[in-house]
């Protein structure tokens, strides 16, 4: 028969009501930075509306006028090529 | 062809025929060969000529949603080929081309204005973005 041992491996005394109480607090504390996160958040709101116009984008603004007049002579050459598509 | 053309009867012939043809194809109306359903859309005011250089419906419905469509995707296959080998953007190349195309819309077809309305043509000169030449 094996003689008890007068120590034996036990684990770290623990405090379950401290332990709540910790994450409680770490939860408290993220929930206040949450808080203030918003409100700063909010004071520095830019309120954006949606126009009542539909949204067009002007694609033809960057086309130069050089271009334009380079490509003028092709362009009508084009129509007499391809009349079927013009 | 190494040989010159004018030196042989064979290539004055050639030469003659090609002449005829390329006069044949600058007298003859660009809508001649037009499709006839699209020639009578364009003439019936239900499609129209966009700034952009392709094809708008103003009106209408049926069958002309598919032929505008194919007729933008034919323009816009040539309008890339073509401004490639002019060394300008798609863009640039049918911007150019819906200037010259609302020019020669005749009275009574649609083009759109610069603002983005759809004008009908009339005897005078149509409205067309300042850049047109």
């Amino acid at each position: 028969m094996k003689p008890p041992r007068l120590t034996e491996k036990v684990p770290a005394a623990r405090n379950p009501r401290m332990e709540q109480g910790l994450s409680r607090s770490i939860s408290r504390a993220i929930g206040a930075a949450m808080l203030t996160g918003g409100v700063v958040t909010l004071g520095g709101c830019i309120s954006v509306n949606a126009p009542d116009k539909p949204i067009v984008i002007e694609l033809n603004i960057n086309i130069k006028q050089e271009v334009i007049y380079r490509l003028a002579e092709d362009v009508k050459e084009n129509i007499e090529s391809n009349p079927e598509i013009f | 062809m190494m040989r010159i053309m004018g030196t042989t009867k064979g290539g004055r012939t050639a030469i003659a025929v090609a002449m005829a043809l390329a006069l044949g194809s600058i007298a003859a109306p660009s809508w001649a060969q037009r499709d006839p359903a699209y020639a009578a859309a364009r003439a019936a005011g239900q499609i129209g000529e966009k700034t952009d250089g392709y094809l708008g419906i103003v009106s209408g419905g049926g069958n002309l949603r598919a032929m505008v469509d194919d007729l933008n995707i034919k323009r816009r296959a040539n309008y890339t080929e073509r401004a490639r080998a002019q060394s300008a953007t798609v863009e640039e190349y049918a911007f150019t081309q819906g200037c010259i195309l609302i020019s020669r819309t005749v009275p009574g077809e649609k083009y759109q204005a610069p603002n983005g309305t759809w004008q009908t043509r009339d005897a005078s000169a149509p409205q067309r973005d300042s850049r047109c030449p």
